[in-house]
């Protein structure tokens, strides 16, 4: 499952430009699931299984997008303004490499003198170095989408990069689309855009979809680290189970159904309480007259950098959780 | 006296959680409250409780919506720590000031345990901890078991609700918490038990709604799901307390206030005012700027193809604390007014609505 | 100091269902500093029972004695302060409201948002807090102090409370486990241990017991009442603060002032007080042969009665024990009924073993 991932987390798709990263879904997928199609927001839908008497239509949702940037200015010495698409920490961005999509040119992040060398500027005071000393040089136009650049690493158990956030959603969801055989459930596979600019993708999405009940799989926050805000959940200690994040409470019958699955399949889990931030099940969750939701999180150190770590193990165990709970009939107590 | 059919239902529902989420202990108390006063019943699919109490007209009818969310804000576990004291995230709104020395239940997996939220001494926090006012991530729970006991009972994702009991105080005043916005279930209660003796033609329904609190979801769906002809909000408000600035806030005991800002239909509203001012219903005039009311109201209006909407607020001491105080009366009176209209509602009501006309807008008194 | 042995014959009070029910409405009843005549009340119908000499004092102290038997017995002082923390209603703010302020050391972080009772009559009100809708980030990282606050007994309250009545909060007496919770634990504990040790009195001794007013606002009552009684040895009987969490960050804490579940905390040094030497020796002997625990509080502030019982006539040779207790001064605190079972047994072993050599000599 690694070569899946490194392709994956080494594609660019910032949010509303996920095309290529779409395209490598596709392929993987091809003869793979029942249908595939594109919908008006860019969302990939896949289906596999059919509706049986006790079946429902579940809906599986996993982010294509990753944070980014956008070119506002390209002043006369050949420096690019940019501001953020998606939630880009300043912190973060300093040194860091973007590549423009349109180009596949690289540039670097630099920042305006500061008196402190502790604090950082906003986003408006920093620019990207292109290597070019004049506006003409430079060829990139205001508008232009920009991904961060760092490639893959595998630690052995622990796995680093760039925008594992949520690709390591999109690797669980196509290994499990991939393995996924006897299901009494219509189980569709969606692949959702603009979820860092505010789950939009899976909005949409869920009112196509209709399902009957939804799951988002996409990375959650650690408390594992020196000093991390406080959080029980921890790297390698298996999948997380969403209880409540800061836009979604999950629906407690799908947070027990999801235990009681991890249990009889005899596979580690975690319960989380994420403090910030959320997830494509708010947009699932949301739709026409309410669907019941949870969320699969993967617990991710060092969310929204360059270098964003996951737990192998928790990556593997999400699959079997996934399909351990799709292979049987779902009852909500 | 039947109003005390009423204001029993309200203790009761006082002393459950049914925080936003997790509303099925309330859901069961109306669910049985409701049955004898409606003739359908149903949960919607996240839970709100959806009851129709049928007209007399000739269907399909058109039917009034009456609006109140059942969750409550409360707390949630985050962490057992090694002394077994538990740390914890908020559902919904909570200032973190009024909760050290809060006494508060822990709904576990094994049952209900009781605790107590502390401040931790000062110098196991940090630094700057003792300079400022308590802050929710300093805080803790205290359940009095000893660490190994503790970790073996509650878990990650646990609730915590506030144990605080009803507490009548004299001139008919209820305190307690989940009054914001139980006071209004009441309210919605109150009138269907007043519509048992009337005829009305309209549909009714009261909608019971879930997570107002976090995220507004039940109205939204409850909205697209049953499209009411039109929808009355039916939530708490300011009254004056120490410290509030006089101009947000309102009178206790001197009636319900009909809330004026986008969320409400101008129309609907008038023949709100107007209704009460002929039976002689106290009621006050209340605002809101910024496009948002706050209340359930927000995403009723543009369920579906949008459905005209009100707000009807019960003025409230202290909200968003264990301790939010109302006066029965106001409930009442709001109760009395809401069943009053639905019993004058006839075919040619939503002729009254239309905001084509030249003379729209002027609502407000 | 000679080591002394174990009574073989020693059986420690009993601690069950009646002193728990004592402990409850004794926690219950409301007895604000210069305001204890509930809590009086309750001792001296408890009182009426065991065969001792029984007045109340000036200040309202409650003051019994209860003699030994034998020749050369000491005269043991044991107090228990019978007042706790509350609030005063200071001025009449209409539609119910007042303004009050402390009365002790209420830890102010803790007011808003609590249901109060006013008056001997217990009148039930609230504590409120401003909306967090209708207040800004910067002023909620502020404190909530009395003086933003009222106590709210609602509209229709006609005239029942009045300027200058006490309140307390409103917390019932409640088990959480292993563990006890009440508004005024501190120190109706002691209150309790004293009547428990009256009704167990060891004959070598006469047993002096105080239950004082007026601690929480500088352990005013002690002091008469330790000139009236006039003893050889003094007790202190109170609850001690146990600051036991762990640190936010992990690192070790050393500022902890007790423990729960290492037994009844034996004082050194405090604010107020250096204890007697003998005293300690005598407590930490009696915990060694009858094999109880106890803890030495770690020295530092606070104060009990000892404070003052020490310093009247001549002076006093004097030591304070305490239940740990967590969160003293808030409207509840939390303490291990096995720490206030160990605190009962090491005082009432240790009071079988005092005698006038106990304290003979210098220090």
């Amino acid at each position: 499952m690694k070569d899946i991932i490194r392709q994956l987390v080494e594609t660019t798709g910032p949010s509303g430009y996920e095309n290529e990263v779409r395209a490598v879904v596709q392929k993987m997928l091809k003869g793979q699931v029942d249908s595939m199609k594109v919908d008006a927001l860019g969302n990939l839908i896949t289906r596999k299984g059919q509706k049986g008497q006790d079946g429902l239509t579940i809906m599986l949702s996993a982010h294509l997008d990753e944070i980014g940037i956008i070119a506002t200015h390209i002043d006369e010495r050949g420096f690019v303004r940019f501001t953020s698409v998606g939630g880009v920490h300043p912190r973060n961005a300093v040194g860091g490499r973007v590549r423009f999509l349109k180009t596949g040119q690289v540039g670097v992040i630099g920042m305006e003198p500061n008196q402190s060398a502790t604090s950082v500027h906003g986003l408006d005071k920093m620019y990207i170095d292109m290597g070019a000393s004049r506006r003409a040089d430079v060829k990139v136009s205001v508008g232009d989408v920009a991904a961060f650049d760092r490639p893959f690493e595998d630690l052995g158990q622990r796995l680093v990069s760039k925008a594992m956030d949520d690709r390591i959603g999109v690797a669980i969801l196509v290994e499990t689309m991939k393995q996924l055989k006897a299901t009494p459930h219509e189980v569709v596979g969606v692949f959702s855009t603009q979820e860092e600019v505010g789950i939009r993708g899976a909005t949409t999405a869920a009112y196509g979809v209709d399902p009957d009940l939804g799951i988002a799989l996409d990375v959650t926050l650690t408390g594992d680290t020196p000093q991390a805000a406080t959080m029980e959940v921890a790297l390698g200690n298996g999948p997380a189970i969403k209880v409540k994040d800061s836009g979604m409470i999950s629906d407690p019958r799908v947070v027990a159904w999801m235990e009681a699955g991890a249990k009889r399949a005899r596979l580690p889990y975690q319960l989380e309480v994420l403090s910030g931030g959320t997830t494509d099940a708010r947009g699932i969750q949301m739709a026409r007259a309410g669907v019941p939701v949870g969320c699969l999180s993967i617990p991710c150190r060092y969310v929204h950098t360059p270098s964003e770590m996951v737990d192998y193990g928790d990556v593997q165990n999400s699959v079997k959780l996934l399909l351990a709970l799709l292979s049987k009939p779902v009852k909500l107590a | 006296m039947p109003m005390e059919d009423t204001k029993t239902l309200l203790k009761e529902m006082i002393s459950v959680a049914g925080l936003s989420g997790h509303e099925a202990p309330i859901r069961q108390i109306l669910e049985r409250a409701w049955q004898p006063l409606t003739d359908e019943l149903h949960t919607g699919r996240l839970g709100s409780l959806h009851a129709r109490k049928h007209g007399l007209g000739k269907g399909p009818r058109p039917s009034l919506a009456l609006v109140t969310h059942m969750d409550a804000i409360g707390l949630i576990v985050t962490k057992v720590n090694e002394a077994g004291l538990l740390h914890l995230d908020q559902i919904g709104g909570i200032d973190a000031r009024v909760l050290p020395g809060q006494l508060v239940t822990i709904h576990t997996r094994t049952g209900d345990l009781p605790g107590l939220v502390v401040l931790p001494a000062a110098h196991t926090l940090p630094d700057d901890a003792a300079s400022s006012a308590p802050t929710l991530p300093n805080l803790r729970v205290d359940t009095g078991l000893r660490p190994a006991a503790a970790r073996r009972q509650i878990q990650v994702g646990d609730l915590v609700s506030f144990a605080s009991q009803p507490l009548e105080l004299d001139g008919d005043l209820l305190a307690g918490h989940s009054l914001d916005n139980r006071a209004c279930v009441a309210v919605a209660h109150e009138t269907l038990r007043l519509l048992q003796s009337r005829k009305h033609s309209w549909d009714v329904w009261a909608i019971a709604t879930v997570q107002e609190e976090a995220t507004l979801f039940g109205a939204l769906t409850s909205g697209y799901a049953l499209r009411p002809t039109l929808a009355v909000v039916i939530d708490v408000t300011f009254a004056k307390s120490p410290g509030t600035p006089g101009h947000k806030t309102y009178d206790l005991n001197k009636g319900p206030t009909l809330d004026w800002g986008s969320n409400t239909h101008p129309k609907l509203l008038a023949e709100l005012q107007t209704l009460a001012r002929k039976l002689e219903i106290p009621f006050q005039d209340a605002v809101y700027a910024g496009g948002h009311s706050g209340t359930d109201a927000h995403f009723m209006q543009v369920a579906g193809e949008g459905i005209p909407t009100a707000i009807l607020s019960i003025p409230l001491r202290y909200m968003h604390t264990p301790v939010e105080l109302i006066q029965m009366k106001d409930i009442e009176r709001a109760g009395r007014l809401l069943a009053e209209f639905i019993t004058a509602l006839d075919d040619t009501f939503m002729d009254k609505l239309q905001l084509d006309d030249a003379a729209n807008g002027e609502a407000q008194s | 100091m000679s080591a002394f042995k174990r009574n073989p014959k020693w059986q420690a009070p009993r601690i069950g269902a009646t002193e728990l029910k004592l402990l409850e409405r004794l926690s219950n009843a409301s007895a604000v500093s210069g305001d204890e005549g509930a809590v009086r009340a309750i001792v001296l119908e408890e009182l009426k029972g065991i065969p001792a000499e029984v007045q109340v004092d000036a200040l309202g102290n409650v003051l019994v004695t209860k003699s030994g038997k034998g020749a050369a017995r000491p005269r043991v002082l044991l107090a228990a302060h019978m007042d706790e923390i509350g609030f005063m209603l200071t001025a009449d703010d209409g539609e119910g409201q007042f303004r009050f302020e402390a009365v002790g050391g209420v830890d102010a972080a803790t007011l808003a948002g609590k249901p109060v009772w006013v008056g001997p009559k217990q009148h039930p009100a609230i504590i409120g807090a401003k909306p967090i809708h209708l207040t800004t980030a910067s002023e909620r990282s502020g404190a909530l102090t009395a003086d933003a606050l009222r106590i709210d007994l609602g509209p229709g309250n006609g005239g029942k409370a009045k300027v200058g009545q006490y309140a307390t909060f409103a917390t019932r007496f409640t088990r959480l486990g292993p563990s006890l919770l009440g508004k005024a634990l501190d120190d109706r504990l002691g209150v309790t241990t004293l009547l428990t040790l009256l009704k167990h009195a060891p004959a070598n001794i006469d047993l002096l017991a105080a239950f004082t007013v007026q601690e929480e606002v500088g352990l005013r009552g002690a002091r008469v009442a330790g000139y009236t009684l006039n003893p050889d040895i003094a007790i202190a009987l109170d609850c001690t603060p146990a600051m036991d969490q762990p640190t936010w960050d992990g690192r070790e804490n050393t500022l902890y002032r007790s423990r729960l579940d290492d037994g009844p905390a034996i004082y050194s040094v405090d604010s107020s007080t250096l204890s007697d030497p003998r005293l300690i020796a005598h407590l930490q002997e009696t915990a060694a042969a009858y094999g109880l625990p106890y803890q030495m509080r770690q020295p530092g502030g606070g104060g009990t009665d000892a404070g003052s019982l020490h310093k009247v006539r001549g002076g006093v040779p004097s030591i304070s024990v305490s239940v740990p207790g967590r969160y003293l001064h808030t409207p509840a605190a939390i303490v291990r009924l096995d720490d206030w079972k160990n605190t009962v047994a090491l005082l009432h072993a240790a009071l079988g073993h005092f005698t006038r050599d106990t304290v003979k000599g210098g220090r």
